[in-house]
């Protein structure tokens, strides 16, 4: 269910969020892009695409297999293949996701990456970020902070022609 | 109709005991699941914390070297710790009830029993003591129990003909060979049926074929030159010397002659056929070398996605 107020604009936040990575990235050479499923993945797609970096540098994971809820929430039924396509040894890793929140999904990421290898640094890149993090968890790029209540949740969508739009919902 | 003893009042996964009367959702959730799991065994670190402090305990009372490996690799890959008991040596060759041995490991703090039993059904009689005893939060999952089932071969079968066919709904899938006391093939038809697979077949000889196959959604032919015309993927059944010995068969020669998948037989499937096998084959028996080692065999593939699919199953009941 839709929420009232006036829902962010998405695209103008994605092209924030660019600029700020495309500023970031300038001295780090061969920087890689992972994106956390399923909206941390349609970003960094399109990262990837806008700031030239090429398919064999940009990776995919779903944290299911790290949840810390794994024994309350059982797994997924969505679950999808992690996809890392380059050696995370010493690699200059940004990771992205829709919206930062508590933290617990960041904590899951890096976790997983570090099973692939021990990477140099690990960079985070968020569209939104809505505080009340419960770990200590930071991100290097952010496009916008956002309040909502407890039972809210902000989702990312992407139309098929790649046009990304937030919305406000009642946490299910 | 009793509810299904598999499931819990969410419908969810709490032990994996047999294929038949699963829904297509449940089977498609654990394919899917196992899809996931699959790069995990690539890694560096070829682990996911998922059941880390959990201890699955392998129960063979009936020897299968490499069901039990596969079961243990799986859940030391989802970082349970495995304890593998080996029943003839144990309390049970003392004398001890099956169902003291499970309570006594549930002293020990089980989280979940793989077992593999001679006799039908025992699995189902664990699960449930269990539910009856009040410990639902340990699940079981059947590695094979007589002649009845065997669920994760059924399912890494499955997962392995979707890999490498993607549509279970435009198939033809033929089994061959000791249907009748075949736990692998019952659990097969059951799978195929309820994923979609318009033809399911069953290729062997009347002393080896049970009487209810019609009942169960499947042709039977007792030709092996007609049965294979056309199919999608051979699922070969192991001949199990021990019949041999009986009335059923008159010799490994006589079976390989009229049974045996030979590359002239093979050619009869479609080009793009795959060849399947449980294992362990009896080469010259039912299979002949040139069809194992060739380039349609996907037996070796099957042992890999058989561990991603022990870990999709044995994640998806630990967190039920």
């Amino acid at each position: 269910m839709k929420k009232n107020l006036p829902e962010p604009d998405a695209e103008a936040l994605y092209r924030a969020l660019l600029a700020q990575v495309n500023a970031g990235l300038v001295d780090i050479p061969d920087p890689v892009i992972v994106g956390i499923h399923s909206g941390g993945a349609w970003l960094a797609e399109r990262l990837a695409a806008d700031l030239g970096i090429p398919e064999e540098r940009l990776g995919f994971v779903d944290v299911s297999f790290y949840r810390d809820d794994y024994a309350e929430k059982g797994l997924r039924a969505d679950v999808k293949p992690s996809h890392i396509p380059f050696e995370v040894n010493g690699a200059s890793i940004l990771l992205v996701d829709d919206v930062l929140y508590t933290g617990r999904t960041t904590r899951a990421a890096i976790n997983e990456l570090f099973d692939y290898g021990r990477p140099a640094q690990v960079m985070l890149a968020a569209l939104v970020d809505r505080g009340e993090r419960e770990l200590p968890i930071a991100a290097d790029f952010v496009a916008e902070y956002l309040q909502v209540k407890d039972n809210q949740s902000i989702v990312l969508h992407r139309a098929d022609d790649g046009i990304f739009s937030l919305t406000v919902e009642h946490a299910s | 109709m009793l509810p299904n003893p598999q499931l819990n009042q969410h419908g969810e996964l709490q032990h994996l005991l047999t294929i038949e009367g699963l829904p297509k959702e449940v089977l498609t959730h654990i394919l899917d699941t196992a899809a996931s799991f699959v790069s995990v065994s690539d890694r560096e670190v070829k682990k996911v914390p998922l059941l880390r402090g959990k201890s699955v305990f392998n129960l063979f009372f009936e020897n299968s070297t490499r069901t039990r490996t596969t079961f243990e690799i799986a859940a030391k890959r989802l970082s349970a710790d495995v304890i593998n008991l080996n029943i003839a040596a144990s309390s049970t060759s003392k004398g001890e009830s099956l169902l003291d041995t499970i309570d006594n490991l549930t002293a020990m703090q089980a989280d979940m029993f793989v077992v593999r039993h001679a006799q039908s059904g025992a699995p189902f009689l664990i699960a449930k003591h269990l539910r009856d005893t009040g410990r639902e939060h340990v699940h079981v999952v059947n590695a094979g129990d007589g002649r009845h089932a065997h669920p994760t071969q059924g399912l890494l079968d499955m997962y392995t003909i979707r890999h490498y066919k993607h549509d279970f709904t435009k198939l033809k899938v033929a089994i061959v060979g000791d249907v009748l006391h075949s736990r692998v093939a019952r659990s097969d038809i059951h799978a195929l049926v309820t994923l979609g697979v318009p033809e399911v077949r069953v290729i062997g000889p009347h002393t080896l074929l049970a009487s209810n196959l019609e009942q169960m959604g499947v042709r039977v032919f007792t030709d092996m030159n007609q049965g294979l015309k056309g199919v999608d993927a051979i699922i070969m059944l192991r001949l199990q010397n021990e019949r041999m010995n009986g009335a059923l068969l008159p010799s490994a020669q006589e079976y390989f002659k009229s049974y045996g998948l030979t590359p002239e037989r093979l050619a009869l499937a479609k080009p793009d056929a795959i060849v399947m096998h449980p294992g362990p084959m009896n080469r010259g028996v039912e299979i002949d070398s040139a069809v194992a080692d060739g380039s349609q065999a996907v037996i070796l593939p099957q042992v890999t996605y058989g561990i991603a699919v022990r870990m999709a199953v044995m994640g998806i009941l630990g967190g039920s």
